[in-house]
Parts: C-alpha cells; structure tokens; sequence
C-alpha cells in the first residue's frame, strides 16, 4: 500500500504509518494504546527499526497481541513497508545526526521526529538545511514529539492513557498548538482538552538552539487546514523565532485567532547568566526577552495574557467567542473504548493476585542487590566466607563456621583431580580431542560420576550413618555388611594401605581431628577400618569414604538432626562435592588436551579382545 | 547544555595549539600569554614565563565580562612592576559591571602590542549556517566602524573552500589571498571544535605576525562528543560575578554524570519561596509566577530535574535543596514555602522520582517544622496517583505538607495558594 496523497498542510492523519527508529518499547505500547483508543484501523507503528536485531516485536493492540516487523536498516523496513511516510527517531545524541541525514535519502518519508537532546548545534543545522532542500518536516531535536488528537501520537507525547482520556485527546477537537517545551506540551493538552472543543494538533519543536522547524512552519499549516479553528502558541525566553509569527500578524496572513504567551518572564529579575533549563533558553538581548516577545505578539493581533496563569481563560474565551460566532462546534461526546489494564501495573496496584508456579529459597536477584540465603554478595566479600561459606548458603542455607567452610575448601582441593587414566578424566579427555567443545566435553567426563566411580561418598555415609546411629559395634557392622555380600562402601583402596597410607586421607582425618567439634562418626569408621584392615592390610578407610563420613560429623557439628543429615545424603549433596572438585580437574584436562591439539583418539586395535562368533545363532535358519 | 564562554587564555592556547594544522605557516600566530589564577605566584610566574620580565605588558581579568576598558580594568603598556603592583590592588577585590558584583580571580597577562594595522574578525553562527565578518578597522569602536565590516555568508553545507573569500576583503587590504586562506583555516577550525561564536578585535598585524588582542568565543557544550579530544580538560567558568557555591557544583556534578537534567541556581539563599520543579518549560513558568506574584525578591533559586531521573538522583536532589533552605530559620511568626512541582509528565515516572524527594523529606522532618516550611504539591503525568498519595501520607508523619494536587489543579494556580498565605 502506498502513502495516500495528503494536503502540505497535514503532516499526521488517522491512517498515517510510521517507523519507529531505536526499539523503545515503551514509546512503541503507548504509540498502539494510542491508536486503539482512537479507534484507528490500523497501528500507527508499521515497523521498527533496531540495528541490533531483526524479527517480530510482540505488543498489545487493544486486549490481543500483534507482532510488528523488526529489521536492522532503515532501508530494508522502507522497502517493505511503502505506507510509511513518518520516522520516529530515538537515535542517541550521538547517532540522531547521521541516521536522520541518512532517513532524508527516502523520499517516502514526509515527517522526521528526532527525540535525542545533546546533538551538536551545527549538526542540527546541517539536518534543516537539508529537510528545506528535500521537503521534509523535522519535529525536534529535544522534543517529545506530538500529537494529532484522534489520529497519531510521536512517542512519548501525551503520557499515558489517562492523562489522554483526562486531556480529551482521543477524539480529534478544533484547536492546533506549537509549543517549544515537550514538558510544557502535555500541560497545553490538558487546558486545550478541558476548555475547548479539544486539540486538533499540538507539536513541541523542542528546546534547542536550532530546531527542525519554527513556529510559524507549523501555525502557518494551521492557518491552511480548514479543520482548525484557533491556534495556541507558548514561546519562551532566547531566540528571536516568535517573531516570524509576528510578522505574519501584521502582514494579515494569519485570520485565525492565535492566543500566545511566551514564559521566562521573570529572568529580568535576576543577575544574568542564569541558563534555565532549555538550551536556547538565554536572552543575549532585548529582542529575545519574553517580555518583548508577549508585547510584539500582543500589538499584531494575538491574544496574549497577563500570565502563564490566565492563559487557560485566554483560551477558553477565545474558543467560546468562536463557538458564539458559529466558528466552532461545542465538544463532541465521542466515548473512548477501554484498554484492559496492564497485568504489571494491576498487580503494582492490589488490583489483582495470582499464585505462584515457582518457588525459591536460596537465592534473590530482584532486590537491590544480589543474595544468598538472605546474605548480600556485598557481606559475602566484606565477610570474606569463601567459596565454603558460599556453598553453605546455597547447598544447607546455613553460614558455615570457619572450620566447616574450611573443611569444605579442602575436599573441593583434594577431590580437584586424581589424573587422567579414571574414567572421568579419561571421558572428557576423549570427549575434548574429537573436538567437542568445554562443556560437552565435561558432561562426557561428569557422566561417569555415580556408583562406581565417585559415587562411594554418597554411599559410605549411607552405610555408616544407620550403623552408628543403631549402635551397632564396628564388629557387628562389619559382620552386617559381609552377610549382604557387598563391599563396604568407602573401605579398601587399589594400591594403598595401612603401611603407606594416602596422604590426601591423612590430611582430612587430622584437620577434623584439630578442628571440629564433635568427630564421632569418624571415631566410628576408625573403629571399623581397624576391624578390616585386620582382615587384609589395603582395606583402609579410602578418601571417598573419609569425606562421605567427615561430612556426616560437619553436618551434625552445625547442629543438623539425623533426619536433616539422613536427607542431605540421600540427596546426593555429598556427591555434589565431588563433582564440583572433579570438575576443575575434568576442565584443566580437557584445556590441557586442545592447548596440546591432540588429534582424535582412537583406542588401538591391539588392546581390544575381539571374541565374535563365527555366526550368530540362528542365521542359517532367518537370513 | 548550550553554548558556553570559555576563558580567554584558553581560547587563545587552543588557538595556538591548532593554528598550523588548520591555518598554515603562511602566518604565524604569537601565543605569548601568562594566566593568573588565585594560587599563582607571580614570582614564580616570571620565572616560567621568562617575556614578562623583559617585554612592555598589557593586564586583565579574564573572567567572561565585556567592557573591561570601560571599568578601568585593563593596564596597558607597563612593565612587570607595574603589573604586579596593579594586581596587587584588583585580585581578590570585588567590581561591579553593569549591574553584576563580583570578585577578580582570574587575570590574563600578554606582550603589549603596538601595531599600526588593527583588524576585526569573528565568525557566528546562524539557522543557514555562519556569517563571517572582516574589517581593517578593528578594536573597540567596531560597532561605530560597522559600514567597513565585510561580511561573508557560509551556507551550513558548503564546503568553505569553494566559498569565495579573497574578492571579498577590502580593496585597500595588501596581500587578500594570503588571508583568505587563514580566514578559510580558522573558519574549518571553528567548525571542527564546536564553536558558536568567535570573535577576534582586534588583532593586530606586524609582518606576518598576528597578534590577538582580544578573543571572544563560545563553544556549543553538545559538540564535546565530536571535538572534545581537541578541547582537552577544558573547564566552562561560570559567568563573571556568578561563583558556584559548593551546592550548585554538586548538583551540576550530578547533572553531567546523569542521562537526566538537574539544574540548580541559588538565586538568594535567605529566599522563602524554594521551588523543587520538574521540566526545564515548568519551572520557567514556576518561576515566572513567583515573580508576577511579587516574590521575586523572596524567590530563593531557580532549578529543574528532569529526564527520567532516578530515585537516588532525587533523592540526592531534594535533600541539596532541603539542606540550603533549613540553614537560617525565618523570622519569628513567618514561613518558608517549599513547592513540588511539575507539568504532566510525558514518559517520568512521577512516584518513582517522588520516592526519592520523599525520603529527602523524612530526613529533614524536624528541620522543615523548625523552619515553618509549608509544603505545596502538583504533579500529572504516569504514575502521578501513587505519587501523590505517598505525598499526602506524610502528613501522618507530622511532614508539613499543606495542599497536593494533580493535573486537573492548574500549575500556577498551587503557587498562589502557596502564597496567599503570606496576606
């Protein structure tokens, strides 16, 4: 579909299509919400343009959902919508220049909005000087844009629905406004709204030095549009751009009523060299005074207040006067349809409740800062409570004392890595030269974790917990267990033994001894290991079973009930430790292997029995 | 953010640091120049600066003002004795310039000049781009010697090479091409750095040397992302006779580290009317109505935030502002008035900015009712109803808060209810 052909004098209609540049949600929801409550046909947003990403933005059109088209390039989202003749602007200060230059290279496109404040002055004339020459309106820069009552809002402009309900906005009324505040703007929409027919149109040009377009650009479109019937205009101190309006006063090529005020009225009060708060807003002489301004207009014909403060009554006897004169109709009473509220903003209201699908209690990011277990990552560091204390927050909900997290720290170090011939080791390195990547090669070591390999420090505290606490004697235990025909999870080593015992086993046992407050289920598993090693001199208690039953005595020095202690086992958390400290060893052979750029491994026919049979069974008979 | 003086010393060092780049060696530019700031030695200066002491010298402040000569503040042709005894008398005194007091802090120091060929140029901005004015008549009288200034309009896209400059000096200029290709230099410097204006009357001219006896300029602040490495670590003073207090610092501090706007002006810290407006349109209006309602000389400063800021930004904000006005208790039996301000709101969030100024006003409870503050709110714009009504609980809390209204309640009309109680 292409631009339906539209008088100079209309820059926005109730079926213009726009591009949104800069993918501003907000702006992009309150343009739709806008739409619907006019009753428009169709969204006023035809597509966006995001350099960042491409695809479907999803926002809501009334109480349903639609997608609008995204793409990278102005270009592209040009070609493919041909009805777009608006560009909404949200460049950055920095990017606003050569994306608006660029965008005046489409001849589609009728009306430029630039939003940004802070681009360069000489960069703001070089866009003017190029919108004369390609015919093109520039609203802005530093601007919130503006509004068509009843048709098509820029951006931000307006605020939220119920300020445009309020303000009357959603039906299209007979009074067009040019103001430089963007701010001040959505004040004029409310006097308008509330004391006239309504705003037929209203731009805020924006309060920079150079802005795309002046006042008399805009109220002189007003004077041609037959649909207007007064125009309001709110200028303020710097610059000499009100007297454009001046002189088409006096020339009589204005007949329509224009009631203007320009504010900064009080800056003569003042030492100079006070800079409010809009860049253009200075008075470097007379001329640029408000004062001069409000009494230039005045004496050609407008009709301009004692004040800011009487400019709503200016306005509304102006409006009356041409109603009276049958100029202008009273207010239409046109009912805007109702937009459901947004679930986000009824929900910040108590206006609706609705249970929860996930709970969690060991960690919060949605605050100001990030906790654990109700501890700041802040007080994490201050604290210094290490990567034990972390774990104790995260895996017990519990602040370890210095010893547990100690402890902890220690297992992590000695379960670190145990070479590369284990099966975890050995899956990851294989995993890693088939050119598997860090993490699929880890899962491929981590996967041979469990009862074989590992698992035993789950399992020894499995098996020992329930002993000791029954009060069965070592002897007995031992008795129990072989009656089973099972190995003693946790006791027996490959290579090691009572007389060259393993260092790392060694280690543990007498920190635990030194450090923790109670030790017994250590004591108990001495007590066995000394029954078995009775038996034969390497059945030791091994490291797996060391941390396993270790473990067991942290848990219960923290103050855990057996039942708590029995259900952390059985959750596999002792098993964790493992395979978070093997993990470290598993990545550094799996680095190690692709810093090596070790080729493919292939396991040598050599090593392999191969015992097939000549023939399957059954063969001759089912070929 | 707008066009903003920089100090003359260092326009001319910048000058001078660019002149060869932009302009050439066909002439050459002297760059003698000494700044005197509150913490300079003059001993020590003349150490570093080896002229002073052997050159005749010319001395003023450098501090944003016009008419210096006019005001008896510029010594001509002395030696560095007399300078010193002359700065001797004028640092750290207070002048009045038209109608701005204020103290002497800064000065410029240069080699006296006396040439026989005074010149005027300056380049402005303008909508269509930058007119270029020329004359051989420089120096104070310029305004009266208007007819002999050539002016030379530079469209915004032209390139200022294909512009023609040489058949446009006067005729009675000696070597026209010589300085068109330095006026074409500076203009490129001009446009490259961000300037807005820039005036040099006059500089005089002794062979191929330039001497510039006087700079103006000023620079558009918004450039510094294309020209600020060219700039250096240049600071914008404030305007002559307007000292930042530690306050206002803090706030424009806040304010350049901010995507938001905050703006603070003391205008007269024993005030009793302190607004606390959002929007640079609204607290202009605010402001205004202040004055129509015969406060101005009451009005205690002139400021706005706006933007989106955040609830710390307010909060920082609101407490500066409570600070300044609970310092000095009003008479016995009169109030101080604080109005919350504000149009209706495009896209702030209005109770989220309220957060901040809220938290300001528990602190400062005690403080506010000591002071008799009376407190006055209007603000629309999103989320203006919980905002609002976060206001209006202060009032449990013993906050003086008087009236809070929406944007139904006209803008101006909270100030005269605000004021009203004053008859």
């Amino acid at each position: 579909m292409m631009v339906q052909e539209k008088p100079d004098y209309v820059l926005f209609d109730e079926n213009t299509r726009s591009v949104v540049f800069g993918y501003q949600q907000n702006a992009i929801q309150g343009m739709l919400n806008y739409d619907f409550i006019c009753q428009r046909k169709t969204p006023s947003v035809a597509c966006i343009v995001n350099p960042t990403r491409e695809g479907f933005h999803v926002c809501f059109w009334g109480p349903r959902e639609i997608s609008i088209p995204m793409y990278r390039t102005l270009e592209k989202a040009l070609e493919n919508h041909k009805d777009v003749d608006v560009m909404v602007n949200f460049a950055s200060m920095r990017s606003a220049f050569p994306t608006t230059l660029d965008a005046m290279d489409f001849p589609q496109l009728r009306t430029i909005a630039i939003i940004a404040e802070g681009i360069p002055e000489r960069r703001s004339k070089m866009i003017v000087a190029k919108a004369l020459e390609k015919k093109v309106t520039i609203i802005g820069p530093a601007t919130v844009g503006g509004i068509r009552a009843g048709a098509f809002k820029i951006g931000n402009t307006a605020g939220t629905l119920d300020n445009i309900i309020e303000s009357n906005l959603f039906r299209t009324g007979s009074v067009a406004y040019v103001s430089k505040s963007g701010g001040l703007s959505n004040e004029l929409n409310m006097i308008i709204g509330t004391n006239t027919d309504g705003v037929y149109e209203g731009v805020a040009l924006g309060g920079d030095r150079y802005p795309g377009t002046l006042f008399i650009d805009h109220i002189m479109r007003y004077e041609a549009n037959p649909d207007i019937s007064m125009i309001v205009l709110l200028g303020e101190i710097g610059g000499k751009d009100e007297y454009e309006v001046v002189e088409a006063l006096r020339a009589g090529k204005i007949t329509k009523p224009v009631v203007a005020w320009c504010i900064g009225t009080s800056a003569k009060m003042f030492p100079s060299g006070v800079q409010f708060g809009h860049a253009g807003a200075r008075a470097d002489a007379a001329m640029e005074t408000p004062d001069y301004k409000n009494k230039a207009l005045k004496e050609a014909g407008a009709i301009v207040p004692g004040s800011f403060n009487d400019f709503d009554d200016k306005i509304k006897e102006t409006f009356d006067k041409l109603v009276a004169e049958g100029k202008a109709k009273p207010p239409s009473d046109v009912k805007p349809p109702v937009i459901p509220i947004d679930y986000k903003i009824a929900m910040r209201d108590d206006i609706i409740r609705k249970p929860t699908t996930f709970m969690c209690t060991i960690s919060d990011e949605s605050g100001d800062e990030l906790s654990y277990a109700g501890v700041k990552i802040s007080e994490v560091f201050e604290h210094g409570i290490g990567i034990g204390g972390v774990i104790g927050l995260l895996w017990f909900k519990r602040v370890l004392p210095p010893w547990g997290r100690q402890f902890i720290e220690m297992v992590i170090q000695v379960t670190a890595d145990h070479g590369p011939a284990v099966s975890g080791a050995h899956n990851a390195i294989v995993a890693s030269r088939a050119g598997k990547d860090l993490i699929s090669s880890l899962v491929s070591g981590m996967l041979t974790i469990g009862p074989r390999f590992g698992g035993a420090v789950d399992g020894s505290a499995q098996m020992f917990q329930p002993a000791k606490d029954s009060g069965m004697t070592p002897e007995e235990f031992v008795l129990h267990i072989k009656k089973k025909n099972v190995n003693i999870q946790g006791i027996g080593h490959r290579i090691k033994s009572v007389t060259d015992p393993d260092i790392r086993v060694t280690l543990l046992k007498k920190f635990v001894m030194e450090n923790f407050p109670s030790h017994e289920y250590l004591d108990y598993a001495l007590e066995v290991e000394k029954v078995t090693t009775a038996k034969r001199n390497n059945l030791i208690l091994n490291v797996d079973g060391c941390i396993g039953i270790c473990m067991l005595d942290l848990q219960a020095g923290i103050g855990l009930t057996k039942e708590e202690i029995k259900n952390n086992v059985d959750l596999g958390v002792l098993n964790g430790l493992f395979i978070l400290g093997r993990s470290i060893g598993m990545m550094g052979h799996i680095l190690d292997q692709k810093r090596l750029k070790a080729s493919l491994y292939r396991h040598p026919w050599d090593d392999i029995l191969f015992d097939l049979p000549e023939r399957p069974p059954g063969w001759e008979e089912n070929k | 953010m707008a066009q903003k003086p920089i100090r003359e010393h260092n326009a001319k060092n910048m000058l001078a640091k660019f002149w060869v780049e932009y302009v050439g060696e066909g002439l050459v530019l002297s760059s003698k120049g000494a700044q005197v700031t509150p913490d300079t030695d003059l001993d020590q200066l003349a150490k570093d600066h080896p002229w002073l002491t052997k050159e005749k010298l010319v001395v003023k402040p450098d501090m944003i003002m016009g008419k210096r000569g006019k005001h008896g503040l510029i010594l001509l042709d002395a030696d560095y004795d007399g300078v010193k005894k002359w700065l001797g008398k004028k640092r750290g005194k207070d002048v009045t310039v038209g109608d701005v007091t204020g103290e002497l802090t800064h000065f410029l120091i240069e080699p006296f000049v006396n040439a026989d060929h005074e010149y005027y140029l300056a380049i402005k901005s303008n909508r269509e781009g930058d007119s270029i004015y020329f004359s051989t008549k420089g120096g104070v009288d310029i305004e009266e010697n208007w007819d002999s200034v050539t002016t030379i309009e530079v469209p915004i896209l032209a390139n200022i090479d294909d512009v023609d400059v040489e058949s446009k000096l006067p005729a009675d200029f000696d070597d026209n091409a010589k300085y068109a290709q330095m006026i074409k230099g500076l203009f490129k410097y001009y446009a490259d750095l961000g300037y807005a204006f820039l005036e040099i009357n006059p500089f005089a001219v002794a062979g191929d040397t330039l001497y510039p006896l006087d700079l103006k300029c000023r620079l558009d602040d918004t450039a510094h992302f294309e020209a600020g490495k060219k700039w250096g670590d240049l600071v914008f003073p404030a305007p002559f006779g307007r000292k930042l207090s530690p306050e206002e610092k803090y706030i424009h501090g806040l304010d350049e580290k901010s995507g938001a706007s905050l703006k603070l002006t003391i205008l007269n810290a024993k005030g009793r009317v302190w607004n606390l407006v959002a929007g640079g349109g609204a607290s202009v209006i605010y402001t205004d109505t202040v004055a129509d309602l015969g406060f101005a000389k009451e009005l205690a400063n002139y400021g706005e935030y706006s933007g989106n800021p955040s609830t710390d930004e307010t909060y920082e904000y609101a407490k500066t502002v409570l600070d300044l006005m609970t310092r000095e208790k009003p008479q016995e039996g009169r109030h101080k008035y604080l109005i919350i301000g504000g149009g209706i709101a495009n896209f702030t969030d209005v109770a989220k900015t309220f957060i901040g100024i809220i938290k300001a006003l528990k602190e400062f409870k005690d403080k506010l009712v000591e002071n008799n503050v009376l407190i006055y709110v209007r603000r629309g714009g999103p989320n203006y109803q919980a905002g609002l009504k976060d206001m209006e609980d202060l009032k449990k809390l013993g906050i003086p808060i008087q009236e809070v209204h929406g944007p139904a309640y006209s803008m101006t009309k909270i100030v005269a209810s605000a004021l009203a109680h004053e008859n």
